[in-house]
């Protein structure tokens, strides 16, 4: 049933291009050539984080990090193995992806810490990227509450995965 | 930032491998990190080119002004105090929009637009208006119908239901974003008495 969201939601906005007589075909090309230069802008990165990431798990670092930190982060109800993605997440949007693949690569996708994992990258933002491109494009220095309630929401995004992960799976 | 970050992972790895005499197996993982990372690519290669080729039909076939429009009566709830046929509050609309459809290439520049006309209702003041902070306290919320490049990369590694995520996704975004709006308002108003 869930397999059939996808295909049907491509199937809907064909459709409505082509009641609107969009050349769908000419339009989809140039939507997609600008998502590989988007891919190619982002590449580099994605290499050079899982990289580091891949030195992080086969030195043993990883796993000695874990020990560390598991016990507190368990505590919470919090997977540890999803803590470093969770920190990169507000900073880096291609760096926490490289993380979260090497989540699905640990735990696998359907795992706690793979759904959770999941729902926090869909839930949260890269929320300091925002919010100096945002300002600093117009130079507002003083930003007032706004990075107060935006770490609120990227706590309440921590919590609420591990709720409704919860809630809807285990 | 992330130039520390990457450093200091490197220089960690390499040092905890010779502690924890791991040196073989850090250096088979130098040389295949680097193919896993290209293989990682092509996958999202397919999947970005195949959305974002459906998104720029979806926003060229009017779909995303549609959207914006049945969003706007909503929105003039956390924007009242802007005119609603000015710049400010149609760049508003249209990045919410263009967020809420994962088109983030769009999404962007609407939102630099939109802090730009924010800022000369502002009088250019370096001090955010009420505006401001409301707009990108939504923008770091992330707010996304359907998060189809997240359900590919579950779908890529293996995942029996890609899809599954979407309602916690949802809830869970639903309910940092209120928690944000409620700081956000709240202390608008209290700064404003």
């Amino acid at each position: 049933m869930m397999a059939l969201v996808m295909p049907l939601f491509a199937a809907a906005i064909v459709l409505f291009g082509l009641i609107r007589r969009v050349a769908v075909f000419d339009v989809f090309i140039r939507g997609a050539k600008e998502g590989l230069q988007a891919l190619a802008g982002i590449a580099p990165t994605l290499i050079g984080l899982l990289f580091a990431v891949g030195l992080l798990r086969a030195s043993g670092a990883a796993d000695a990090l874990c020990t560390f930190v598991a016990p507190a982060a368990e505590r919470l109800g919090f997977p540890p193995e999803i803590i470093p993605m969770a920190l990169l997440r507000p900073v880096s949007g291609s760096g926490s992806t490289a993380l979260l693949l090497s989540v699905f690569d640990e735990c696998g996708p359907d795992s706690f810490a793979g759904q959770v994992a999941s729902v926090l990258a869909g839930a949260s933002e890269t929320t300091f990227y925002a919010i100096t491109l945002y300002f600093g494009a117009i130079r507002v220095k003083h930003i007032r509450h706004t990075m107060l309630a935006a770490i609120a929401a990227d706590l309440t995004a921590w919590v609420m995965s591990v709720v409704t992960v919860r809630l809807f799976f285990f | 930032m992330l130039n520390y970050i990457w450093g200091g992972l490197v220089l960690l790895s390499v040092g905890s491998a010779l502690l924890f005499g791991n040196g073989d197996a850090l250096g088979s993982a130098i040389v295949e990190s680097g193919a896993d990372a290209v293989q990682l690519l092509l996958t999202l290669a397919g999947v970005m080119a195949l959305w974002s080729g459906m998104m720029k039909i979806a926003e060229e076939s009017g779909l995303t002004k549609i959207l914006a429009r049945m969003f706007a009566p909503v929105l003039r709830l956390l924007f009242p105090r802007l005119p609603p046929d000015g710049e400010a509050f149609g760049c508003i609309t249209m990045n919410i929009t263009a967020n809420l459809l994962g088109l983030g290439n769009t999404a962007t520049p609407l939102g630099i637009q939109a802090m730009r006309a924010l800022d000369k209702l502002n009088g250019g003041s370096d001090i955010a208006s009420d505006e401001m902070v409301i707009f990108v306290v939504i923008n770091t919320a992330s707010l996304q119908l359907m998060p189809t490049m997240l359900a590919s990369l579950r779908q890529t590694a293996g995942s029996a239901e890609p899809f599954a995520i979407l309602a916690p996704v949802w809830i869970s975004s639903a309910c940092a974003l209120a928690v944000a709006l409620s700081i956000a308002v709240g202390l608008n108003r209290r700064h404003r008495l």
